[in-house]
């Protein structure tokens, strides 16, 4: 059941992103003056007539981000109350704690009306927050609590692990290019201004060419994972999974970002680039913390002196 | 022990932060019941009106005008229900009338010296009605109010966005709210916007002399009481830019001073 609540959490979470990034899609941040209230009201008793315009997309977020909230309480008290183990604890107060600074965050943003640092490290937290969730319904699952095989493969944990990081880093990248007002900054696509490399230069072009380079890097390197997940742990179903998926989420942003650039920013398609990336995100994640599975003290596994690819089993009697 | 120390020093930060939050206030406005004149321009002497000229012309578009983006009000049915009878809008941004554009801001920029002018007579008046700002384009002296005011039974904030003088950005939910802002330093020019309704923008210059004017539907302008001197006269457009020229003032003078925008130029941008 707690594994059932987690995913849902992830779940909310994801609309939450969504919700997140259509307010800066539609330019709406600062459609709601105040926080935490909304025009002078109780943010939840703002009357629904009168969520127009901008209004919508910023007081939609605020309530879905204070569902999220209440959710996230919820998960940590019964994390708290129920997982045996005491780093789960400690994960889910993590995360509560995120998800709180996530929204004074938010809170700031408005208040201070939408600096780049504040605005970015809100999208930066937001996927930290994001991944935080997908940890633990990863980490309240059968397959991870009864550990059903874990090889111990240092290559994979490398590659995997350089994965995430890439793809973190192109997110936030990503988001400094948002919210500085970059996305336009080389208007053609494929090429940038007509060649291979921008032909003039200004920090909302580095920027803009420093994120598409990135996806040539992010999508290499998740190639390189999948091609090692394929090569050598062909059997393992819960590693060639979100291998196959993060191909094909890696291939969808890759076309939604050129579509957002030759759409001028179309709403949907740019907030669909943005739910994407934390899906490609999340993918990278799974697949990094599976590899990392043979290395978690609840299972404690010999030295590796078996091939990489093989099953191995705990040991009789270890601790889920 | 140690954990929960630490809970509750996160729990008071996001509280104190959130105290903090809801404190937030936006600079130099008031509600509308302060109007507080603004003092006179220190400095020297003032402007003899027995020599002071004018200068007077018109604002030109060469070139075919760029369409006026249309706007959809779908986002707020208040706003179409305000506009329905004005058939379809569009943005204000090329008001043209054959060849001749309006909301062009036209002022001294340069060549005034030192002298010291009266307060302004009253305060400068903003208007949200019909979902759209009216004026468009309007000039403020230094530290005079602009009243502004909801005129729709629906909410709008009021989101000014300068470089000299300090953001702001305030609800006004209820039809008939009003509240007093006044801009602290010359600034040419402050864009407004409402961030619930996107297409809702205006622009105010704000100057600490009393020699502005903005071109009428007609494309003219004239600026009065100008003592005698040499000056850099600069005619601003939202999308067109701006471009100066100058011009010498004798005593009791008056002076044509013409100038012409290429629409190609917006094309370009």
């Amino acid at each position: 059941m707690l594994h059932r609540f987690a995913q849902f959490v992830v779940g909310c979470t994801v609309l939450l992103v969504l919700a997140g990034s259509l307010v800066t899609s539609t330019g709406s941040g600062l459609a709601v003056p105040d926080w935490p209230t909304t025009y002078g009201w109780n943010m939840f008793t703002f009357p629904p007539s009168k969520w127009v315009g901008g209004i919508f997309y910023e007081h939609g977020h605020r309530l879905i981000a204070s569902t999220v909230g209440f959710l996230t309480i919820v998960l940590a008290a019964w994390i708290w109350l129920a997982d045996p183990r005491r780093w789960m604890k400690r994960l889910g107060v993590a995360a509560l704690a995120a998800v709180i600074a996530q929204g004074v965050l938010g809170g700031l943003t408005v208040l201070f009306f939408l600096p780049d640092a504040i605005s970015t490290a809100h999208a930066g937290l937001a996927e930290i927050f994001f991944c935080m969730t997908v940890a633990i319904a990863l980490f309240t699952s059968r397959g991870w609590t009864e550990a059903a095989g874990a090889a111990d493969d240092r290559a994979l944990r490398v590659v995997a692990t350089a994965t995430t990081a890439l793809v973190y880093t192109q997110i936030i990248v990503g988001a400094v290019m948002r919210h500085s007002g970059a996305g336009l900054a080389i208007p053609d696509f494929p090429l940038m201004f007509g060649g291979l490399v921008p032909d003039r230069w200004s920090n909302a072009i580095a920027i803009h060419f420093a994120h598409r380079v990135g996806a040539l890097i992010v999508a290499a390197a998740v190639l390189a994972t999948s091609a090692h997940v394929w090569y050598h742990h062909r059997g393992r179903r819960e590693l060639t999974g979100p291998a196959g998926m993060i191909i094909g989420l890696v291939l969808v942003q890759i076309t939604l970002g050129a579509l957002t650039v030759l759409s001028r920013r179309n709403v949907a398609i740019n907030s669909a680039h943005v739910v994407c990336g934390a899906l490609v995100l999340a993918t990278s994640l799974v697949i990094t913390l599976r590899s990392w599975r043979a290395r978690f003290a609840e299972v404690r596994l010999k030295p590796d002196t078996t091939p990489v690819g093989v099953r191995i089993s705990p040991p009789a009697g270890a601790r889920a | 022990m140690r954990l929960r120390n630490v809970w509750v020093q996160v729990l008071g930060v996001a509280l104190s932060a959130s105290v903090a939050a809801c404190g937030g206030s936006q600079e130099g406005s008031k509600p509308a019941a302060t109007t507080a004149k603004p003092a006179a321009s220190a400095g020297g002497s003032k402007v003899d009106p027995s020599t002071a000229g004018d200068i007077k012309g018109v604002i030109t578009l060469t070139g075919t005008a760029p369409k006026n983006e249309p706007i959809r009000m779908n986002a707020d049915p208040v706003c179409i229900k305000q506009t329905a009878s004005q058939g379809p809008q569009s943005q204000e941004t090329f008001a043209v009338t054959g060849d001749k554009l309006a909301n062009v801001f036209v002022y001294v920029k340069d060549g005034l010296g030192s002298y010291s002018y009266d307060p302004p007579a009253g305060n400068a008046t903003l208007d949200q009605h019909g979902c759209r700002y009216t004026p468009h384009v309007f000039g403020v002296r230094v530290g005079q109010q602009i009243e502004i005011v909801n005129s729709d039974p629906t909410l709008h904030n009021i989101h000014a966005m300068p470089k000299a003088n300090a953001e702001f950005n305030n609800g006004q939910p209820i039809q008939g709210m009003k509240m007093n802002h006044a801009f602290k330093a010359k600034e040419v020019m402050v864009p407004f916007k409402c961030d619930v309704h996107g297409w809702m923008n205006a622009y105010v210059g704000v100057l600490d002399h009393p020699y502005f004017a903005v071109s009428k539907a007609d494309g003219s302008f004239e600026i009065k009481g100008l003592p005698p001197g040499t000056y850099t006269i600069e005619a601003w457009h939202e999308k067109l830019g701006a471009t100066t020229q100058s011009v010498t003032i004798a005593a009791k003078d008056s002076k044509d001073v013409n100038f012409t925008f290429d629409a190609a130029k917006a094309a370009a941008d």
